[in-house]
């Protein structure tokens, strides 16, 4: 019961951080700031819903469930491995490729058009 | 010797995480630890000069880090949140291009700050050139965390103390 209840807990704040997310890449103005939003809502969202479920696993106990928990956190330590990197990757090449970089500025002279 | 260990090492997280002892999975496991160790094993420890305790006593203060990282990915994943989700037109969105200096010597060490800087939302590493890190912030808040070294000094306790 308490179990679940943490587990619950843990599953819908990663989920609230999904949302975050996924709204920032609508709403957030260039390229470079959504990556902001797609590359690293991410992260913490996963890591949530992932200890969520090594959670639920844990709570009914035997050897092979604590394996299965074991591996879940190995999960979430190779995508907090892989997910910075990815996204460094993706906004390097973005950089190269001569995006421009959106400033406060721009949005003034949008707005004065 | 080396060989050796890095075979054990290998061959212990197969037992881990295949969880089945019968001979047939065993002998996979047996072939597919010597197989990588045979191919790969000059890459894990490219840098051996530093012995088994250093080695250890680094293995032990990493958690230690990665909980402190941990609380800083949330401090910094509930400001994206709320970046996000406020209304109106996003005042708080100051995106900027920063060059922040790093004392950092190793490569390890220089890629450990820029992983944990682009894993703290609201900043990422775009590139290292020399002992120069490109990031770019999307607010001030975010901006004024990257100038703060505390990070940078973390890491350095942890992998480059003899260094200092």
């Amino acid at each position: 019961m308490i179990v679940d209840t943490i587990c619950i807990v843990l599953v819908s704040l990663g989920l609230l951080f999904f949302v975050g997310g996924a709204v920032g890449v609508i709403r957030f103005p260039d390229f470079y700031t959504r990556m902001h939003a797609a590359g690293k809502g991410d992260t913490m969202s996963v890591f949530l819903v992932l200890v969520g479920l090594a959670v639920y696993q844990l709570g009914d106990f035997s050897l092979g469930n604590a394996l299965v928990a074991g591996k879940i956190l190995f999960i979430t330590v190779f995508i907090m491995w892989a997910s910075p990197t990815s996204t460094h990757a993706l906004i390097r090449a973005g950089l190269e490729e001569g995006q421009k970089v959106w400033t406060r500025d721009d949005k003034k002279e949008e707005s004065e058009k | 010797m080396y060989r050796l260990s890095i075979f054990l090492l290998l061959f212990g997280i197969w037992i881990i995480f295949s969880g089945l002892f019968d001979a047939f999975h065993t002998t996979l496991g047996l072939i597919s630890a010597a197989f990588v160790t045979l191919i790969s094993s000059e890459f894990f420890f490219a840098d051996r000069s530093a012995g088994v305790g250093a080695r250890i006593q680094q293995i032990i203060r990493l958690p230690i880090y990665l909980l402190w990282m941990l609380y800083q990915i949330l401090l910094s994943n509930i400001h994206i949140l709320k970046l996000a989700l406020s209304p109106g037109d996003l005042e708080e969105v100051e995106p900027s291009l920063i060059r922040v200096k790093t004392n950092l010597k190793t490569d390890f060490g220089k890629w450990m700050l820029a992983n944990s800087i682009t894993l703290t939302p609201g900043t990422i590493t775009i590139d290292i050139e020399g002992d120069e890190l490109l990031i770019h912030s999307i607010s001030k808040a975010t901006s004024a965390g990257v100038e703060d070294d505390s990070m940078e000094r973390k890491i350095a306790a942890i992998f480059e103390r003899e260094n200092s």
